[in-house]
This record gives C-alpha cells, structure tokens and sequence, in this order.
C-alpha cells in the first residue's frame, strides 16, 4: 500500500513536472536560434509570388514581420529600407512581410500595403501572409519583429530574432544596431554578437 | 519570478540619475491641468515591486494600441470593485512621449480613467523588458499580477472574466 502511495505521488511529481515543461513550450513556440526556418509563397505588392529560395545567389534572409498601422513598425520603416540598401548586395534582402489578419485591421489590407510601399519607397517585397499560416511557424508576436537567416547545407537557419536596434524613439540616438550587427558578423563567418533582443511592438492581429 | 536580481542593480549611479528617473508633463490649456507621471525604468521599477498588503494589476498599454483599448474598461471596472479587496490597478502608457499631450492625456481626460496613469519612457528596451518578464516578446497589452506573495506576467489581452478569474487567486474575498 505504501509502495503504491509512494509511486502515485512520484507520478504526480512526474506530472506536474511535465505539465510546467510543456506550459513552458508554449512560450517559447515558434523558432529558436539554430532551428532552420520554413520557406514560404506569399503574395508580395506587385502582385507576384516570392519565394525565399528565389533569392538563388543570397546568403541568407532579413526577414521582418511588419505593417502599415502599428506605430513601431511605422517609426523603423526608414531604417528597414536602409537596411535593405545597405545589404541587398552583400547577400541579405529584406523580405518584409504583413502578419496582420486586414478583416481586423482594415489599415493593413493588400491595397493599403501596396499605397504604403509606393509612399515610402519600399526597396524590398513586402508580403502578405494570406491566411497568417507563416508568422507562428516563426514565431512572431508582434510588429516589428526580426527574424535573420542564414542560407547553410541545412536550409536556412535562424541565427537572430528580435529588434532592429536599441532606440526606437531616435534613430540618431541608437547605440546597438543589433540587425546589422547580425549581418555583418554571419557576413565574416562570425558568431552573432547578441542573438535574441526584445522590443515593445504591437500584438499581431488575428 | 519578477526582478528579484534586478532591484540591486544600479544602486551605483543612482544619484546622478535620480533627476532623470521620474518626470511630468502638464497640460494647460483653458480645460485641463492634467499632470501625467512620466517615469524611465529605473523609476518605474518600485511599482513592480511593494511589499504591502495589497494586490497590484499593472497593465501596459498605448493608446494606439487597439486590444489594449478594449480591454481598459475591465481594468477600470476591476479597479473600483476589488479596491475593498486592496486591489489597486495601475496603467502603465507605453505610448510615445510626443503624443503624451497630443493624445493620451486628452484620451485619459475623455475616458474619465480613475485608475492610476502613469506613462513610461525607456527607449532601452531590450535592457528592462527582460526584467519585468525573462519571456516576454515586447507585444501588448501585456498585465502583471502581484502581490507580496506571488506573481503572475501575461503576455495576452483579457476579458473581464478571465481578468477577474486571475485577479481572484491572487485575493481573498
């Protein structure tokens, strides 16, 4: 009887230990440093299919989750387009895409995507992710939210998620370009300097 | 869970910056002399963490920010039904310091909001949102629940059932 008493609390142990294990997966859903992301055809602005591995001669992947209404994402669009100047040619596009479902933001429907893009002069594709099937396989909460990838043997492995930079206020005032810093150490056959960064930035609407 | 390394950090230059760490703007026009407390981390932080005997609801929100504007009214009706139960709940604006007289003292003024305002102006993000919670994205509405026992972070948007189911286990009624 004591024996049986003795193994049903240590399952319960068990229990309870795998309980919090998994409430803990959950938080961490979506992609961690290492994992290799999912290619994706999404609809982009100029009404054409984009594909990551269209991208043949690229090394990798600036991969931003973003949109037209969320005041964060609005204050980083100059930088996303200087970031996408700066290392389209080294290899690393920006491929922007909008995870906002547009039935509850009508601020980030196609139309209102493609007017944005023409206004600010997007240099990169911005995507809808129609059906938002492909921000929680990544794993985004939110806009903007960072996702930078690395071409390997493997496919393309996630070897930075978060912010772009350390003020979103002023952007004379950053000190930490950690999107850039990203890059350019994966561009030197380097180890990313901070791998994970956390912004505030608008929940994704579903 | 909350800060228990975070509050002795910083003791180092705490003089120096304590000018910095809390501020307030005032908005004087012919119907209103609003003071909103405006607050870096550094000054914010004791909010996360008294050692009274109540139970605290910290909300962080942004007038743009449109699920967290949903869901304030239940915040206010949760403020003004517990605060028997020492519940005292605290709006924590995360909204852009240039819009604080533009629009979110107007916002506070037009919703008549009895819970406390306070606005928090960090932009050294990736510093403190770690040190509110290790798993927190940055996305709001985000709400922290505590009192001196426990503490709970939610990463979500609530309804007035579920708020009041968390607050419920964290007062005795």
């Amino acid at each position: 009887m004591k024996t049986v008493k003795v193994l049903s609390s240590l399952l319960l142990v068990f229990v309870i230990g795998a309980l919090s294990i998994s409430a803990d997966k959950l938080a961490v859903d979506g992609y961690d440093i290492g994992d290799i992301a999912t290619d994706f055809k999404l609809k982009n602005i100029d009404g054409k299919m984009v594909s990551l591995a269209d991208y043949k001669n690229a090394k990798g992947y600036i991969v931003i989750f973003t949109c037209n209404t969320c005041p964060y994402a609005v204050a980083y669009e100059d930088r996303i387009i200087a970031l996408d100047k700066k290392y389209k040619e080294k290899g690393y596009p920006v491929i922007a895409i909008m995870p906002n479902n547009p039935k509850s933001k009508p601020g980030d429907a196609y139309e209102a995507m493609q007017k944005r893009a023409k206004v600010k002069g997007f240099t990169f594709p911005y995507l809808m992710d129609e059906g938002q099937k492909i921000y929680p396989q990544y794993g985004a909460k939110k806009t903007p939210h960072v996702y930078i990838l690395e071409k390997t043997k493997k496919g393309n492995e996630v070897k930075y998620i978060g912010a772009i930079d350390d003020n979103y206020q002023d952007a004379d005032a950053v000190e930490v370009r950690y999107a850039e810093d990203a890059v350019d150490a994966l561009l030197e056959g380097k180890e990313v300097p901070e791998t994970k960064t956390r912004a505030i930035g608008c929940s994704i609407k579903i | 869970m909350l800060l228990a390394a975070s509050l002795f950090v910083s003791c180092g230059d705490k003089v120096s910056s304590k000018e910095r760490q809390q501020s307030s703007v005032e908005v004087e026009d012919n119907q209103s002399n609003y003071a909103l407390d405006v607050y870096n981390f550094e000054g914010f932080e004791s909010f996360l963490s008294r050692k009274d005997d109540k139970t605290y609801v910290i909300n962080f929100w942004a007038t743009w920010c449109a699920p967290c504007i949903k869901e304030l009214p239940y915040f206010e009706i949760v403020n003004k039904k517990y605060s028997g139960n020492n519940v005292e709940v605290i709006l924590v604006s995360l909204d852009f310091p240039k819009q604080y007289e533009k629009k979110l003292i107007p916002f506070i003024e037009k919703k008549k909001l009895e819970s406390k305002v306070i606005a928090l102006d960090d932009p050294k993000m990736n510093d403190w949102i770690p040190k509110i919670d290790e798993d927190w994205s940055g996305a709001i509405p985000a709400t922290i629940i505590y009192n001196k026992d426990k503490s709970q972070f939610y990463e979500r948007s609530f309804n007035l059932e579920e708020l009041e189911n968390e607050l419920k286990q964290f007062i005795t009624l």
